[in-house]
């Protein structure tokens, strides 16, 4: 079934268009690489997505499970399973780590019509998921992100995606930072989350990451469109080739 | 009696109000003449208003027109209400001495209890003998009104070396509409002791209720100080409270001061520290919405060498409402490594919230370290839309991130069950909200 399908979608900010007529189908259980020169446009596509203010949907859909997403808050988008792993998550002082977990967590569960985690199967929970990760727990009494290394912040957001069990996954440059024992956990970690009910967007500049988190596609974008897509194999022809030949396109 | 009545249909009013309550106000003849004298200097200045420069952005006569009489006494129902109050407001295991409109209740305060722990007497029978307590330096007309007013209070006095076991905590409960009550307290620590004071001011029901109230506190050497004031009061009340503060050689004072209710409140705090090495912490929250005004007005006197002063200070603005800090130090000519500092941020929730910050600092001395800083912002977008991203409403959103703003004036509490009670209360303003 169709999980997320993109179409023909035009983005504007601050009156210049970004996006020029997208186009995407992500099915569950999927795992799609999204490749492409900087400025193409991959984090404006995930940030329309997810619900960021600023941007100006000028035409075309996104509809996910078949529902208006461009109609949802990003609050009502998380709660229905989309979930962003952010190219730049931001620090946010004074608020602790553990709070912001259990907080939005059973802010989405509420928002579904479901139970509240208790406290202690709540730790339990996050324990768990933090250990597999590497993540201290020393790491999650601190502020949110505030103090992290760029390794750790990215950390945090596969812990995140692990509890949240979103059934849409977008990781904008999860690589981007990691160091290589780094990127091996936070991969284990996303590949351990695949599931028959879940798909996945990997944003990244790098065929290393698609070596641990193999893709069923690969899609090329250039200048605010999807100019190439393909099989896993792509990817290698890109690293080869570079992203000359889709300038023109 | 030989009031000049003034020309004016308020200043009439005010007259009535005096001659109407002087029946009711306690003291010795000695102690009449003093209020008389009270009365007359606050005739003559009248309310504050804008052209007086400490009143500058609390325009008091504008804002609340006039002084409603004074009210009565508490009756049975009245006491019952107040009880059910003290009920919810009451820190655990603190000593609760409870005023309701004004007069003090034994029956609802742990009188037995602190008497192990503490000197205790009522601002009432301390007036059968001594006038003293109704005077202070200051010829602000508020406070002048207060001493000519004041029904009752209560008078603390700590040992030499005491070391209190439990909070002592002050609550101030209103549960007649329209009308006002005056108290003023005293509260003296010896030294060496250590003591948490606490004051609540809340409403029994009432609306439109005045509060004015005084609080006159000495701290001896080497003693160790919390004292944290929870204005709570009804959302169309008035709260006009003045601190005095002397504060001895090497003592700790954390002061803490949050304003979550009143149509219009103020709270002015004067601050003298008067021997050498203690250590000031004096921070503040004003959560304000709708139409509310809220005055936090803080002077530290730096009067002698060595001391340290540090003031954090938030406002958390909503609606239409009005936050205003002014914050001044004064470093005297012989109080030289002074090391003050102060830091005011406001919060603005809405576009048409309004947040005056007037840092001075009044320096005479050369060899000091002090400074001030001030911002004033709006919640930051990127960090909102992280956390809706993740689920949170944007209200609750909002919340979390109000939560951590307040929480930098809030953690400045060293006593985690005094924080949780000071948190409680602002979480619950944050509901009101959603
Ligand atoms: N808020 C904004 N205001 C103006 N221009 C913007 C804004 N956000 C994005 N852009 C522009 O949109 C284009 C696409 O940016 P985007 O961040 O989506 O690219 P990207 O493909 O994620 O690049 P990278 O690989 O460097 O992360 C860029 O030219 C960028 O400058
Ligand atoms: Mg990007």
């Amino acid at each position: 079934m169709a999980l997320l399908e993109v179409k023909d979608l035009k983005v504007r900010v601050e009156e210049r268009e970004i996006l020029h007529g997208l186009t995407l189908t992500v099915n569950e259980g999927e795992v799609h690489a999204i490749m492409g020169p900087n400025g193409s446009g991959k984090s404006t596509l995930s940030h329309v997505i997810a619900g960021k203010p600023g941007y100006e949907v000028t035409d075309g859909q996104i509809l996910f499970k078949g529902e208006d997403l461009l109609e949802m808050s990003p609050d009502e988008r998380a709660a229905k399973g989309v979930f962003l792993a952010f190219q730049y998550p931001v620090e946010i002082p004074g608020v602790a780590t553990m709070n912001f977990l259990r907080t939005a967590l059973n802010a989405q569960r509420k928002a579904r019509g479901e139970d509240e985690y208790s406290t202690p199967d709540f730790l339990k929970k996050v324990r768990e998921v933090s250990k597999s990760l590497n993540i201290p727990q020393d790491m999650l009494k601190r502020g949110v992100n505030v103090g992290f290394s760029g390794g750790e912040k990215k950390r945090n957001e596969v812990l995140q995606m692990a509890l949240f069990e979103p059934s849409l996954c977008i990781l904008d440059e999860m690589d981007s930072g990691l160091d290589i024992d780094a990127l091996r956990i936070a991969a284990d970690g996303v590949n351990a989350l695949r599931s028959p009910g879940r798909a996945m967007v990997v944003i990244t500049h790098y065929q290393r990451l698609l070596n641990y988190i193999v893709p069923d596609f690969v899609h090329v974008m250039s200048r605010g469109r999807v100019v190439k897509s393909g099989a896993k194999d792509l990817a290698l022809e890109l690293e080869a080739s570079g992203y000359a030949q889709f300038e023109d396109a | 009696m030989n009031v000049a009545v003034a020309k004016t249909g308020k200043g009439r009013a005010v007259s009535d109000l005096f001659t109407s309550a002087e029946g009711r106000l306690p003291g010795s003849p000695a102690v009449t003449a003093v209020r008389r004298e009270a009365f007359e200097t606050y005739e003559r200045l009248g309310l504050p208003h804008r052209r007086i420069e400490e009143w500058k952005y609390t325009d008091l006569r504008a804002l609340i027109g006039e002084v409603l009489p004074l009210a009565a006494a508490p009756d049975a129902a009245a006491l019952k209400r107040a009880a059910d109050a003290v009920k919810v407001h009451a820190i655990d295991g603190a000593r609760k001495l409870v005023l309701v409109d004004g007069v003090f209740a034994a029956d609802l305060s742990d009188v037995k209890a602190l008497a192990a722990e503490a000197g205790f007497g009522t601002l009432r029978e301390t007036l059968e003998k001594d006038a003293g307590l109704l005077k202070t330096a200051s010829l602000d007309a508020v406070i002048a009104l207060n001493a000519a007013m004041a029904t009752d209070g209560v008078v603390l006095s700590i040992a030499d070396g005491a070391q209190l076991p439990a909070p002592i905590q002050i609550i101030h409960i209103a549960t007649a509409a329209s009308a006002s009550a005056f108290t003023r307290s005293q509260v003296a620590v010896g030294k060496g002791a250590r003591a948490t004071i606490v004051e609540t001011f809340v409403a029994a029901g009432a609306k439109a209720y005045q509060v004015n109230d005084a609080v006159l506190v000495s701290v001896d050497d080497d003693a160790d100080v919390a004292h944290i004031r929870l204005m709570d009061d009804a959302p169309d009340a008035m709260n006009v409270s003045s601190h005095f503060v002397t504060v001895g050689a090497n003592v700790k004072l954390n002061f803490f001061n949050m304003t979550t209710g009143a149509a219009v409140s103020r709270l002015q705090g004067f601050i003298a520290l008067a021997g050498e090495g203690s250590e000031l912490s004096a921070n503040g929250v004003n959560l304000l919405q709708k139409t509310e005004h809220g005055d936090t007005t803080l002077v530290v006197d730096h009067a002698v060498p060595n001391c340290v002063s540090r003031e954090v200070f938030r406002a958390v603005i909503d609606d239409r409402a009005h936050s205003v800090f002014q914050g001044r130090i004064i470093v005297r000519p012989d109080a030289q490594k002074t090391d003050g500092k102060m830091m005011t941020r406001a919060l603005l929730l809405s576009d048409e919230a309004e947040a005056d910050n007037k840092p001075e600092l009044e320096i005479f001395a050369d060899d000091v370290s002090c400074g001030h800083g001030a911002t004033a912002g709006a919640l930051d977008d990127s960090l909102l839309f992280y956390l809706k991203a993740r689920g949170l409403p944007e209200k609750q959103a909002q919340a979390l991130l109000i939560q951590a703003f307040v929480g930098e004036a809030i953690e400045q509490i060293a006593d985690d069950g005094l924080r949780a009670h000071v948190i409680g209360i602002a979480e619950r303003w944050l509901e009101r909200r959603q």
